[in-house]
């Protein structure tokens, strides 16, 4: 599969497609795909993760398919579930007909739903499956994603055991709010995204926000480097900052002060004290 | 390359990062995807295969540092003087030269930015300030505070903001900030240089004993810095979630329970004596009630803190859990510590709200368990575990070990979980030896990882409990 021949050639493909990577995404992605193994992306909400899938689609040109985790997620909605309705309509429309061949029949593709993961295995395209969220499924559904992720495949019992046609690029997402099982991180490849560097920071507002002046684009990343270096309930992520610089464009505000800054707090931080705290540390000491 | 690999797959087992087989043999084989030179990305390479933890990500790149030291610069020589061979630290010959012209072009550099003249610099005020003489076994830091205060580093932000017309509020702030994390940068290309001449004076072995770093669930609870509190808090939320996961499967699949065979023999009269449908009895998994009672005096109180923050995270596992504050005095503190909240604040509301001084604020708990019966009798129950977290110091006062036995006698267990090494248990005021007979278990929970242990093993033992149901 690998189209990349160097770390540096998957970075310009990111930032092509107007996703830019550290040092440490970019080698990731590249030696992921060179070892043929999934990515896990940890890190905190809105640092670029599902982003990240998105534009490794785009960059290989392949389909992104998508399964969201949640908890209660179940292999009926994970890999596959047969229509039961349309099943119990040809049953009734049948009535009478020798019984394996209504069974062959209802078991049959015509009445198979296919789910995300049987999607990826069947597509004849590779593509790039995305598990995002996986944090928030429970421990039988990890083992279920575990087992797929292993040997590719998967097996229906009505159907027997489907390989995967093409190799899925795999990227699984976790916020962290569960440590995930052992097996499945040993399956993986880790990759940790913290916030931004100031620089990168940055170039990501220019990029998501190209009407942004630079000027005001590298006060928005210090104010945020500056804001991150508290301890807060929860720290401004980078989709909260590009919300910010939306704010303070639509307002017309082209150089950002204290007053400012404290006025549109609210865009950054979620929790009150959150506010209250940061208000008082950029207009105490004077 | 191999060789030093498996050298350093054992160091990071040594730390306490769990490597598997299958993580080293993948580490093998992304280190032929990467240049050799290029140690950023084989240091990007070797943790995306080895370390599946963020918070374990520090003490890899510790390790990492050491065992794959930049190589010698070409041109070594560069401002260095002689080995010292005096005895005084070799840090003799860096009197006479005159500093002024290096900090003044370490201060252009940092203004620029230009980090390769600051990597120059680097290795060049290593070998003139450090001092590192071979052989003799000092840390890192140590040289590293020695360059450092030589070379006057904590006036570089004063010098570098003169250089700006009186900048004011926000501007200011951020400007002091951008300085502050080039110095930052400067200072771990400082580390970097002495850290490579170490290696190469004593090895990699010998280096990366030195500088090991503690992973967060090892580190000492009672003694634990500010930022590792800090750090701790974040772990302390998935950690439970994980635990809470783990026990949810287990319950579940004990739910099934054993196959009940009278209820399936009435059962398959009705297919005419075929046993087709098998009943199952349904398991009844008996969550226990919590009481904790926490001594929050002095350096105990983080670790009381941790084991209500996890009590509480994991609340969903219990049928209830009431937490109480003590020194000299107890009081309910339930609702206090709600995830999330900030240590200081929660620990701070205790002073304030709560009143757990009675006489003189030193550990009473003799006192302690009085005013427990005598007030919040009630709480314990037969269904109750009663969770005792302290040192057991009691200030030579009486330990009114019959009073816990009375608790004891009530409570389903009585466990007793004590921050200090067990060795020290019963020396000078500590009176383990009274309560003991009445504990369950004792339990030494220094660290995060064993505070887990417990934890677990406690939830554990209450999600096997379980009585089947009479049909
Ligand atoms: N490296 C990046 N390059 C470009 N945009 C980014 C980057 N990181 C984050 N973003 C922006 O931040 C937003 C949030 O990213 P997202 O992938 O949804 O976060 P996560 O999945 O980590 O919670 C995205 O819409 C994207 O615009
Ligand atoms: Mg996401």
């Amino acid at each position: 599969m690998s189209e990349f021949t160097s770390p540096g050639e998957v970075a310009d493909a990111l930032k092509r497609v107007n996703y830019l990577p550290d040092e440490r995404i970019s080698q990731v992605v590249f030696l992921a795909e060179r070892l043929d193994k999934p990515v896990l992306v940890e890190g905190p909400a809105g640092v670029g993760k599902t982003e990240l899938a998105k534009a490794l689609a785009e960059i290989h040109g392949r389909r992104l398919i998508r399964l969201q985790c949640y908890e209660g997620l179940d292999e009926s909605k994970a890999l596959y579930e047969w229509n039961y309705r349309k099943q119990l309509l040809r049953l009734q429309a049948d009535e009478g007909a020798d019984w394996s061949t209504v069974e062959d029949d209802i078991f049959g593709e015509s009445f198979l739903l296919e789910r995300p993961l049987l999607e990826a295995l069947r597509s004849p395209e590779p593509v790039v499956l995305l598990i995002d969220e996986v944090d928030r499924v429970e421990i039988e559904t990890e083992a279920l994603l575990l087992e797929v992720l292993a040997d590719f495949q998967a097996s229906i019992p009505e159907l027997g055991t489907v390989r995967a046609v093409s190799r899925p690029l795999v990227v699984l997402t976790s916020n962290n709010t569960r440590d995930l099982s052992d097996a499945l991180k040993r399956r993986c490849l880790f990759l940790h995204i913290g916030y931004p560097e100031v620089d990168r920071e940055r170039e990501i507002l220019l990029t998501r926000v190209p009407e942004l002046p630079q000027q005001l684009a590298e006060q928005i990343a210090g104010v945020v480097r500056h804001i991150r270096a508290q301890p807060l309930r929860k720290s401004p992520s980078v989709s909260e900052s590009i919300d910010w610089a939306r704010t303070l464009l639509a307002l017309g505000i082209e150089e950002v002060n204290e007053g400012v800054t404290t006025d549109t707090l609210h865009v950054l931080l979620k929790y009150q004290a959150d506010i209250d705290k940061v208000a008082a540390d950029l207009l105490g000491p004077r | 390359m191999i060789t030093i690999l498996t050298g350093f797959v054992s160091e990071l087992r040594q730390v306490g990062i769990p490597v598997s087989m299958v993580e080293a043999i993948d580490a093998a084989g992304a280190i032929e995807h990467v240049p050799l030179a290029d140690r950023e990305a084989l240091r990007h390479s070797l943790a995306a295969c080895l370390v599946k933890n963020a918070h374990h990500l520090e003490a890899f790149d510790a390790a990492f540092d050491v065992f794959f030291s930049r190589q010698p610069p070409v041109d070594d020589s560069s401002g260095e003087p002689a080995p010292a061979s005096e005895g005084d630290g070799g840090g003799t010959g860096a009197g006479e030269v005159d500093l002024e012209p290096i900090i003044a072009g370490l201060v252009g550099a940092l203004s620029a930015p230009d980090y390769a003249a600051l990597q120059a610099i680097a290795r060049q005020v290593v070998g003139l300030l450090a001092g590192i003489q071979p052989g003799r076994p000092v840390g890192g830091r140590y040289y590293l505070y020695r360059v450092l205060s030589r070379l006057g580093a904590e006036a570089l932000p004063a010098r570098l903001m003169a250089a700006h017309e009186e900048p004011e509020g926000l501007e200011r702030t951020l400007l002091a900030d951008e300085y502050r994390a080039r110095i930052e940068s400067f200072e771990s290309m400082v580390r970097d240089e002495i850290r490579r001449r170490l290696v190469a004076d004593r090895g990699r072995e010998a280096v990366a004993r030195t500088t090991r770093q503690l992973l967060i669930e090892d580190v000492d609870l009672a003694h634990a810095p500010r930022a590792d509190i800090a750090r701790m808090e974040r772990v302390i939320q998935p950690l439970a979630r994980k635990l809470a996961a783990r026990l949810a499967h287990r319950r579940r699949h004990l739910r099934k329970g054993r196959l009940d065979i009278r209820k399936t023999v009435r059962r398959s009269l009705s297919t005419g004596g075929l046993l087709a449908d098998p009943q199952f009895k349904a398991p009844r998994v008996a969550k226990p009630d919590i009481v904790l009672l926490c001594d929050i005096s002095g350096s105990v109180a983080t670790f009381a803190h941790f084991t209500m923050q996890l009590m509480y995270a994991m609340s969903s596992q219990f049928s209830r859990v009431r937490a109480f504050a003590f020194i000299d005095g107890v009081d309910e503190v339930t609702g206090f510590f709600a995830p999330g909240v900030d240590f200081h604040d929660s620990i701070g509301r205790i002073s304030r709200e709560a009143s757990v001084v009675h006489f003189d604020g030193h550990s009473d708990y003799g006192n302690v368990l009085g005013q427990l019966v005598e007030r919040h009798g009630q709480a314990i129950t037969p269904r109750t575990s009663v969770i005792i977290t302290g040192d057991g110091r009691n200030n030579y006062r009486p330990a009114n070990g019959d009073l816990l036995a009375g608790i004891a006698a009530t409570a389903r267990a009585v466990y007793w979980l004590n921050p200090e090494p067990a060795r020290f248990w019963d020396t000078g005021d500590s009176v383990m030896r009274e309560y003991a007979p009445s504990c369950t278990g004792l339990f030494e929970v220094r660290t995060l990882r064993q505070l887990e242990a417990f934890v677990e093993e406690l939830a554990m033992a209450a999600a096997t409990h379980t009585t089947a149901v009479k049909v």
